[in-house]
Formats: structure tokens, sequence, C-alpha cells
């Protein structure tokens, strides 16, 4: 164990333990911005700094080791002072238009500039950028003119998706993340995963698919389990007025114990079937070839009267039922019943092998 | 009249620099050989005992820094020859004109830790070098002196930023120049995550003479705390634009009136920036002070790689601290916010002030800014950025408020 | 799966992927591979006809001939055996049968393997070593292992390999197949299949029959049923009179469509229950709403037998409803009534039929599910099976397996193999991915994929609308010439309905024991227009 002092008060915290998870197991919150637990460090955007005694400079938390017998000051004036000089510099590059913003109550640089009273920034006489939006993939808006160059996104391409279709291109103030040669997603190898929105902490990427159907806190979000592959990836569906509006993840092993978060970019993106005007809403029957709405009444009779008279005149073996790889392990286990224990026949398979 | 003491430049213009045999006639490799019967450890306190520190400009015991590395399969000895600060060019003298005494250096630090591969990272503006170098390694290998330690030199693409070590790290394993934070130090987990040494090209040149005549000897010369010989690089308003190697003791008033000659066409001195772009600007009355790093220090300033700029009366100062911005917004990597926006809108604001457009609340702000980059910047780069505005506001700072709009 | 998805990601030292384009089909597990071999150095081995994106990381990538899985999975093993590198404490202890299998794996040699296969002699010594040298080493494979008239001795081959080496029973190692969609594991774990009750139990066997009889209140057919591919062909015999389809759509996904909409078409009665009119939903007499997973609650079981919950989100459109329901209704109305009052009531009945489900509950599935078998409420689940040795038959048992080709050759009239699969950007039959926008815009039709060589023999641009054909008919669709293929296969997904590959497939060439469609391998054709 390491014992060290964090705001007057003696803490002792695991060997091996950074500044930042000391601050965080004793309840001490510091502003993180390029903080990902789930990616190799950065310690590059300095929200974290903190004042040690005798350290001429401020150590990031996030990566400077917590050793025993440091005096660790984490909302000093100066470090205030730094933060709120930080977030003025990143809200001179940021430009932020939260009016018309995915993010806008889920970001978290409105967030800190909200903890630090920050409004305005002393640093924008000029030099904002002007990147154009025009990446033509219908997933992933990129919108660098918000970006804060965290380097979230780089990094989860990088250790999470494992594609490295991003870095960081040029250098100081024109920094900016993009693919070899500065193109469309499309032309990179960009698997269109998303885990870049996941963890984009402000509104440089955010979903075309979900645009202007509903602000973070507009929703509520409920966890499922994904309808696509066999992997089983934990999403959590955004509903808003009764209406599937949009995917995100959890990222707790707690919670997301397969993907922790990582989707595909089905997963991600491919949700909007759910409100197809192509669903069907009622049941329909075939009357001369063609198709016309019938009650539920009306079409389960059909169907139990129609089944029945073939089971007694065919018998039972006559009829299957293709349960499906798509419905639940309770619908299944009532379809197989149904099959067996309703029309008294082992025809039932589904499509396993297909 | 203060005079030179050569030692990484003992052999300049007294041998041939491309021939391995001159050097090992003028007592080459005896340093390495006597190194090499040494334990490794032996060797590691001698050089911590001589107090040999970094000539790179941070000015950490280099022995200390070596005893640092712990047992691993596989260590690197790396060579900073990124010498990327404007008005330095010291590296690139020693290089041209001993080679043997960078590559005997190196080896020696080899053996001390234990390692059987070195680096040189050789500055993309000196190509010219690359060639010379691989002759001098492909000689050593040739005459069986380097054993079974290996050197490769790699280029560097320009970047100022990649003479900070772990950009420099980061350049050799093929990433983008930027600087990786601290801990781990390159000594625990550098090259490949492997223990790694790197040290500058005037360090290492140190070594020989330094296991020949032992630590007590060079303990023994020029400042106590930082003893040794420093070469340093003249440019600007100076009579003698030189290289020159003196003791750590030498005032900087010596270095440029007795080795420099004084000022350019009988001007009058104002000011000198030592250490490089991001030194500290001293004024006449700080000229007595000794050159060594911690005496430096303690005037706000900096040794660094020991360039000299020396300016005269007719020097705008307000307009030299703008271009150093630019150069600082060209130069930052981009990595960690205080140094990309930073050194940006310093720039910005110095250009403000310089083109006279700016108030005493722009002051103000540039110097919340800079502090803020001093401490909270994630490299060396950008803490040490604003040092000469916060020097010259510190001693020249008439000069500001001239141009200020009233 | 035998073992976990994590432990690919974190345990394997090795990863011998065959017949899986992982990182299309599964890429969450895609992702969690590549990190193991790029941040870890897990060694990677990948077996496929297409050069996938896998294979381009892989230490050892062996692109056999589409079929030739057999002789390729023997010709390891003859390398493993012949320089002594088989696990001969694991064989004698948890074994048996290894020496007809020996005896079979004796004349594969790499060099004749080679002359089978088209794989170098050295790469199937590599792979071989990698795979049995690693200490932990996995197995990965898709339908391009067992899509194939050999798909049961594909499968149990890889077995065999796994047992000779004892990579099995430990974390990092095991058998894993990768199933491709999500509840296919659910399904076959409640019974979803004409042999088996809840949890494999056999309907044959009659104190399982008994157990539900009971539970039923209800006699119970002893005869094992027909499979969804031998359903279609006895329908197409005319001897079907109605069937039942849910969610599933077998005019995309079956082979050789032409066959299965005739069979479709003598049924005396077809109903279909889906939420969308899909290309069988069109054939049905009556079509029933059901509801989509964001609409319901519920469990899923993923390829590592992992339980996990399903949520209601939103309500079903209109009408439509949730599929349980409506087979209740149906019931009822048949005079069987089922009644439940929720989901988790239907789970509470399954679960106490069936063992390996006996210890869950929606309160214990909260998080992060469980795996199978969680026998008890005080059992933690299984992250992975056949821990030190223990087969759920005693020993497990080796397979002597001659390699057999596959059914339907090239031949001088169809000189080419098509081979099929899915794109990462759809999925299955397209029912759901072809109305998501994104995705369909994205990547709207289907593409013949064709080796360089073969376009400039054919003089086919990429691009260029070409004719497909094969035994059953033929189609006409864009070429994507691509190196990734060798010269004589050629590639195409299943999910567009416009150009539905499958009007091409082999419907008569079925594993003997699986009754799985040789999807995989047919001979074809390819005509410029």
């Amino acid at each position: 164990m390491v014992t060290l002092t964090i705001n007057g008060k003696q803490v002792q915290v695991p060997d091996g333990s950074t500044i930042l998870q000391a601050c965080r197991l004793h309840g001490i919150e510091l502003p993180t911005l390029c903080y990902d637990p789930d990616l190799r460090l950065a310690g590059s955007c300095r929200m974290c700094i903190v004042e040690v005694k005798g350290r001429p400079l401020f150590l990031a938390a996030c990566v400077a080791p917590a050793e025993n017998g440091m005096v660790v000051e984490t909302e000093s004036p100066d470090i205030v002072q730094a933060r709120k000089v930080i977030l003025e510099l990143l809200l001179a590059r940021h430009g932020g238009k939260c009016l018309t913003c995915e993010k806008n109550g889920n970001c978290k640089l409105q967030d800190y500039c909200y903890q630090y009273g920050v409004s305005d920034t002393r640093y924008a006489d000029g030099g904002r950028h002007h990147y154009p939006i025009d990446d033509p993939n219908p997933f992933i808006e990129r919108d660098y003119n918000k970006c804060i160059m965290c380097t979230r996104c780089v990094r989860a391409c990088e250790g999470i998706t494992m594609a490295r279709a991003i870095n960081v291109k040029n250098r100081g103030h024109n920094a900016k993340i993009a693919t070899a040669f500065d193109g469309n997603l499309a032309d990179s190898p960009c698997v269109f995963c998303g885990q870049c929105i996941m963890v984009c902490p402000v509104g440089a990427l955010t979903s075309k698919v979900s645009a202007g159907l509903g602000r973070a806190y507009e929703v509520e979000k409920v966890l499922t389990t994904c309808t696509y592959c066999g992997t089983g990836c934990t999403l959590e569906l955004n509903v808003k007025d009764n209406r599937v509006v949009g995917v995100t993840s959890n990222r707790s092993a707690d919670w997301s114990p397969v993907n922790r978060g990582a989707l595909c970019v089905k997963g991600r993106f491919g949700w909007d079937f759910i409100n197809s005007p192509e669903r069907l809403p009622t049941p329909l029957i075939k009357e001369n070839g063609e198709f016309r709405e019938a009650s539920w009444d009306e079409a389960l009779d059909l169907v139990a009267s129609r089944l029945q008279k073939i089971k007694e005149e065919s018998g039972p073996d006559s009829m299957a039922v293709f349960t499906s790889a798509r419905i639940t392990n309770e619908e299944n286990y009532l379809a197989q019943k149904f099959a067996r224990a309703v029309l008294g026949t082992n025809n039932v398979d589904h499509c396993a092998r297909l | 009249m203060a005079e030179e003491l050569r030692i990484v430049l003992r052999n300049a213009d007294k041998i041939d620099a491309s021939n391995i045999n001159d050097y090992i006639k003028a007592g080459g490799y005896t340093a390495l050989e006597k190194a090499r019967r040494m334990e490794p450890r032996a060797v590691i306190e001698e050089v911590k005992k001589a107090n040999l520190r970094g000539r790179g400009g941070a000015g950490f015991n280099a022995g200390l820094k070596w005893s640092f590395v712990p047992p691993a399969e596989t260590k690197y000895v790396v060579c900073n020859l990124d010498e990327g600060e404007p008005g330095t060019y010291k590296d690139r003298t020693i290089v041209q004109k001993d080679p043997q005494t960078l590559l005997e250096g190196m080896a020696i630090c080899a053996h001390a830790i234990g390692s059987r591969q070195g680096y040189i990272y050789c500055r993309g503006e000196y190509p010219y070098l690359v060639e010379h170098l691989n002759n001098a390694i492909a000689q050593a290998k040739a005459a069986g002196v380097l054993g079974d330690f290996d050197i490769e030199v790699r280029m560097g693409g320009g970047a100022y930023v990649c003479g900070e070590e772990t950009a420099l790290i980061e350049s050799i394993e093929g990433h983008r120049g930027e600087p990786r934070f601290k801990p781990p130090f390159p000594g625990v987990a550098g090259l490949w995550a492997q223990p790694t040494v790197v040290n500058n090209v005037e360090t290492f040149a140190n070594l020989p003479e330094i296991i020949n005549k032992g630590a007590d000897w060079f303990a023994s010369i020029g400042a106590a705390s930082y003893p040794g010989t420093k070469v340093l690089t003249l440019t600007g308003d100076v009579v003698n634009r030189i290289a020159i190697e003196v003791p750590t003791n030498t005032t900087i008033r010596q270095v440029i009136y007795e080795f420099g000659g004084g000022i350019r066409n009988g001007r009058k001195f104002k000011a000198v920036q030592i250490g490089g772009t991001s030194g500290g600007f001293i004024p006449e009355s700080l000229l007595d002070t000794p050159i060594d790093f911690d005496s430096m220090r303690n005037i706000g300033a900096t040794l660094g790689t020991g360039a000299v700029f020396v300016m005269d009366d007719t020097r705008d100062i307000v307009d030299i601290v703008t271009r150093i911005a630019k150069f600082f917004e060209h130069e930052s990597c981009g990595k960690c916010n205080p140094c990309r926006e930073g050194t940006f809108r310093c720039y910005e604001i110095m250009k403000k002030i310089n083109r006279g457009a700016a108030t005493a609340r722009d002051i103000d702000n540039i110097t919340v800014l800079a502090r803020v980059m001093q401490k909270a910047a994630l490299c060396g780069l950008g803490q040490a950025a604003p040092g000469p505005i916060m020097t010259t506001l510190q001693h020249f700072r008439h000069e500001y408020e001239r141009k200020l709009l009233s | 799966m035998t073992n976990s998805i994590n432990e690919l990601e974190k345990d394997a030292k090795a990863i011998f992927v065959i017949g899986s384009n992982t990182t299309e089909n599964h890429p969450v597990i895609g992702m969690k591979i590549k990190k193991n071999v790029l941040e870890n150095g897990a060694k990677l081995v990948v077996a496929d006809p297409r050069r996938t994106d896998l294979a381009d990381l892989a230490d050892v990538y062996m692109q056999h001939r589409p079929g030739t899985d057999v002789a390729l999975l023997n010709g390891m093993m003859n390398v493993i055996i012949s320089e002594g590198l088989a696990d001969q404490d694991f064989i004698a202890a948890n074994t048996e049968g290894y020496e007809a299998m020996a005896e079979v794996v004796a004349k594969y040699t790499p060099e004749y393997v080679e002359t089978i296969t088209g794989v170098p002699a050295a790469d199937i010594r590599r792979a071989a070593r990698l795979y049995a040298e690693a200490g932990a080493a996995v197995i990965c494979y898709a339908m391009g292992l067992t899509q194939h008239s050999t798909g049961t001795d594909n499968v149990k081959s890889v077995c065999n390999l796994a047992m000779l080496t004892g990579n099995i029973g430990r974390p990092g190692t095991g058998v894993d197949p990768l199933r491709g969609q999500n509840n296919v594991q659910g399904a076959c774990d409640m019974g979803g299949l004409p042999n088996v009750l809840t949890a494999y139990q056999q309907v044959a066997n009659d104190a399982a029959r008994a157990k539900f009889e009971e539970a039923w209140n209800v006699s119970l057919p002893a005869k094992p049923g027909l499979t969804l591919t031998e359903t279609i062909n006895k329908a197409h015999h005319g001897e079907m009179k109605a069937l039942v389809i849910i969610g599933e759509n077998p005019m995309m996904s079956d082979p050789d469509l032409h066959h299965v909409e005739e069979a479709l078409e003598k049924l005396d009665f077809l109903v279909v229950q889906d939420i969308f009119m899909s290309e069988t939903a069109k054939y049905a007499d009556v079509v029933l709403p059901g509801a989509c997973f964001a609409e319901k609650d519920g469990t899923f079981s993923n390829t590592e037998r992992r339980v996990q919950r399903v949520r209601k989100a939103v309500d079903p459109p209109g009408q439509a409803r949730v599929d349980w329901q409506i087979i209740c209704d149906l019931a009822t109305r048949m005079g069987y009534p089922m009644s439940y009052s929720s989901a988790e009531d239907i789970f509470e009945e399954m679960r106490k039929l069936t063992p390996s489900y006996a210890g869950m509950t929606y309160a214990r599935l909260e998080g992060k599910g469980l795996q199978w078998p969680c026998p008890a409420e005080d059992h933690p689940g299984t992250p992975f099976l056949h821990k030190d040795g223990k087969f759920s038959r005693g020993k497990g048992a080796f397979s002597a397996i001659e390699f057999i080709e596959p059914r339907e050759l090239p031949d001088g009239e169809y000189p080419l193999i098509l081979t099929t699969g899915r794109s990462l950007f759809h999925y299955h039959t397209g029912t759901m991915t072809r109305r998501c926008v994104a995705l369909d815009e994205h990547v709207p039709a289907a593409e013949v994929e064709i080796n360089p060589a073969l376009a400039g023999q054919l003089g086919i641009e990429d691009g260029e609308m070409v004719r497909l054909s094969t035994r059953r008919g033929s189609l006409e669709v864009k070429a994507k010439v691509t190196d990734i293929l060798a010269e004589d296969v050629v590639f195409m997904t299943f999910h567009f309905a416009e150009t539905a590959v499958n009007w091409l497939t082999n419907a008569d060439s079925l594993d003997p024991v699986a009754k799985i469609p040789e999807y995989k391998v047919c001979a074809a054709r390819l005509d410029k227009i």
C-alpha cells in the first residue's frame, strides 16, 4: 500500500496506483478529457493536473504514480486557474455551437466549463479552424471544428477495434485527426464500428443515423442484447417517446460482459429497421393471391382451424414448425413445445445450419 | 585572459576525423579497453563520481541515470544528435571533428549498462553527417574495437521536438515524434519498452577522458556542481562567431568579451540568450554569472545546449521574442493542450504587441498563459517555450510597454 | 464454444481460425483476436479460401481449396504426430481411438496434403508447430468449416486436433464454433431441433420424454422429426401439408431457391410469423406480425453459452404482438391452453426441465448473465467446458476421418467453385439490415468477387455486370475484382433479394449427419455479358 495526503487527508491506495486512481478511490473527482481507463494513456489534456508539494511542475494525475509521502492538492488556486486557462484555450479552438450540437448536455467540455465557471475565452483573436464537414459515409459525422484533440478516437481505433484507421496529422495548433492522406473514412481501414463516437468527449464525432432525433438527456437507455450475430454484445437502446432513436453502449464489464462497450457497425448503426415503415402492423390473410388485413381473432382462428384439420386428416408429421434463431429462448421453448405438445410432431428446426 | 580547455574537442583539427587509426594513435579506445576491464558497476560509479551532468540541457548526472537501468534481456544506448536548437552546432562540430570519441563514449556506456545495441539519432538537417558516422562505425567495426556492441544511425525528419528524448524514441520506433509522459523514464522503459539510456553527443564524448584520467580529475575542473567543460556556440552580434570549449566556471562576460571578442561594430551590448531558443534573456547586470547549470538557473536563465546568442543595442527585443514565439508555434507537436494551443496564442498575442495593437490586458493574458504552460505542459518544449517571454518581461518590460496602446 | 470469448483476447497464445471471416461476421470477436495478436504477440494461423483481414495479420495463412478441410487438418495432425508434438499424457488419460485416427492420418503427409489442398507443405508444417507448441491454443471456426457435405467430418477433425495437443479444458484453449446468429445457440438449447428437447435431451429417450410429458401434461412423439432441409424436401415431394415459420426466411437462406419455392407452393397451408413481409412471407396463407428484439423481454444465449437478458424498450408497431403471446394464443385456440404472465414465467417453467439452465433466474442473469451449464442456483456458470480433460461422454473420442471431395466439383461446363458468405455491413437474409438506411446506403448491392487473372481471361473489368451460373440457374451481378481469392474460386454474399445467390446453390448436397447444405462449394461458371 502507498500512503499519501490528498487535500489534507491521509489516504492509502494499492501499490501501482496513479494519483487519479488514488483520488477516485477516495471520492475525489478530477476532471479528465483524454483519460480513458480502457485505452493507452496519453496524459495530454492536462485537465487532471495536481500540485504535489516539492515538485516544481504540475503532475497529470492520470499518469503520475502515487508515491509514499506525497502531499497532493487537487483544487489549489493555481490548479484551478490552470484548468480555467486550459478550458479557455480549448474553447477558443472548439467554437461552442452547443445550441445545435448532438452532444449538448452530454459533453465533457461543457461540463467542465460549467464546473469552473468558464463562459468565454481570453484567447480567441483568431485561429479557429474551418474544416469542411463532408465525409460522405452514412454512419459517422466528423466535425473536427469541435475536436479538442484528446485523441481518444485514435486510441480506441487502435486499441479496441485494432483498425488503425485514423491518427494525428500535422503539428501544433494545426494538428488534426485524419485518415491517411486526410481522406474519407470509406477509403481507410475504418470498419465503421463507431468506437470513436463512443469515446469522443465532445460533439466532434456523432452518429449520422441518430442525428436530430434526441439529446442524451431526452432519451431513456434500455440495456439489451444485440440482435445480429452470435457474439452477444450488450448495447443500450436509446428511446425517446416510445421510439428507438439510437444505440449507445455500456463499457462496464459488469454490465457488458462480452463486448465491454465495443460494437460493430451493425450493432451501433443498424437499429432503424425497428422503425421501418415496412414493419407489419396487422395480421394478413391471403385471399385470391392477395393479402388483406385481418383481425387477430380472425387470423388466429383461421390458423388454428387449418392446422387442426390437417393434423386430423394427414397426421401430425405432415406439419412442421421452423422456429428461429432470432427470437428469444422463451419463445423458442414455446415454439418447440407448440410443435411437440400441440401439433404432436418433432418436426421442429431452425436455421442453425444456414 | 580566460583559456579554452578541450576535453571533448581534444582531437579537433589535430587528427583526420575520417580515419580511425588517427584516433587510435591519439590514444583512442584505450578508455574503452580500460572500462571493459572494470566491472560495469564500477564504470557507473566512476561516471557518477565525476559528476558528469547531461550536456543536452537537462543537466542530470549521467552515472546516476545509468544506475537506474534495471536488469533486462535487451537494453539500448541512444545518442541524441537531433541538434535542433537554433544557434547550436556543438554536436555537429564534435561529430565532424572526432566521431570516434562519440562511438567510444557510447561503447563505454553500453558496457556499463549491459547493452549490445546503440542508435544515433541524427538531425534531419544534418544529412551529411550520416555518411560520416556510418563510415566511422564501419571502421570501428572493422577494427574490432566495438566488440559485440552495434551502432545504427537513424535520421530524424526535422522536427525540433524530436530532440526531447521520448519523442526521439517514438521517432526511432517509427511513430509520430511526440513526447511520452514520464514516468516511466526511458532508463526503465524506453525504446520498444526496453531500458534505454539516452544521452547527448557531448555527454558521451566526455566519457573516454573521464575513464582514462579518472573521476577526480574531471570533478576538479570548472564549477563544483557542474564540473568539466562546456562547448558553447557563439552567434549574433558578437565579433567571433565560433565554437569554444571552456571550463564551466567561466562567466558569461568572459565568453562574450574574451572569447567572443565583444560586440560587433562597436555597438553596445543589450542582451544575451543562452541555451537555445527557449533560453532566458540575460541583461548586462547579470553578465558576471558563471555559465554552469546551477548558476544559470539561479538567475532564471538556462545553460541548455550552450548556444550563446548575443544582441546589441539596436535589437528590438519584442520583435525577437515574437519570432521566437513563432518558432514554438511551428514546432509544438500538438499533443498536449497547454503547448498546442498555448504556443499558438502566445504567438498571436506577441504579434499583436509587436504591431502596436495590444493593451496592458494582453500582457496580463500572456503572463497568465505563460505560467500555465511552464507548469502544466507535458514536455520540456511547452514548459520552456514561454521562457523568453517571461524573462524579457522581467528584464526588458519597458520595450513591451513602449509598444502598447495607451 | 467450449471456451469464452474474452479468452481469445488474453489467454490464448495461438489462435487457429479456419473457415471464419471473423472480422466481418463476428466483428467484436475479430477485434479481440487482433488485439491479442497485435498487443500480446499471440500467434495466428488462418486457413480460408479467401484471404480475409485476419489472414493478412496471420503468422501462417493457408489458402486451401474449398472443401479440403479434412485433408488440411489431417496434414497438420500428421506433422504433430511425426514431430512428436502430440500431448501423449492428455491422450492417454482422457481420450480413446487415438490409434485408429493416427493410422489414417499417417498417410496425410504435408507433401500429399499439398496436392489436395494447394497449401505448401512448409506452411502446413509451420501452422502445425505454431498450434501445437503454443501451450494454450484455440481453434475458431464458423460456417466456412461446417457448410460442407463433409461438415460433420470437418468438425470432428478440429476436435481431433485439439485433443491431440491437449488444447482443451483450460483457459485460452478449446474448440470454438463462432455461431452466426444472435440466438442460434439458444434455439438449439431450447429444443428447437427435431431430435432433442431442451438441453439436448433426446426425444427418443423415454425418461426424458416422460419428464416433459408430465410437466406439459400431454403425450409426446418419440420419433425424431425432420430437419429444415429435409422438411423442405418433403414438402417438395408433396408430403408436407402445413408449415409454421417463425422469423425465418428460407426463400433467401436455403439452398436452391427454385426448390424451396416449389416446396412452399406445394404446401396446403403456410403460416409465417415475422416483422416484415419477407421473401418467404409472400408465399404464406396467413402472416402474423411479430415483435423485434427491441419490443420484448426475454433472453438470448450467445456463442459462448452465455444467457443474457433482452429487454423491452418500445412497443411493437400497430397491432403487432410479442411472438410468445402469438404462440400461446394459437396453442390455446387449438385446445392446448398456454398461459404465461411474462417471459420470466416461461423461463421459470423451462429451467425446471432444462438441467444446464436449471440454476438461472432472471435475477441472476442481471448484469453479466450466466454461461451454461449452470445446474443449480448456487452454481457460478461455466466459462469453459471439459475442465481437466473431462468430456461429457467420458473419454474424448478421436475420429479416424478420410478426406472426401465436395459433392459438386468443377468440370468443363462449370469450371469454377462458387462459395458464399456474409458482408460486414449486412446480416443474413437482409430482412433487417436492408431496411437500415445507413447500412443499405453503404452496401446497396451484391457483388461477385473474382480473381484478377480470371477477370483477365474473361475480359471482365472491376464493376462490370457479369452472369454467374450454376446447374440451378443464373443471375446477373456486378463483378468485384480482388486477389483475395484463388483463380478458380468466386465468392458472393447472400443478403440481397434482387440477386439472391441461393438461386444458384445446391440443395442436393447435404452433410449426411447434420443435413447442412454445402453452401461453400458448388460448380459455377462466369460469363461476360
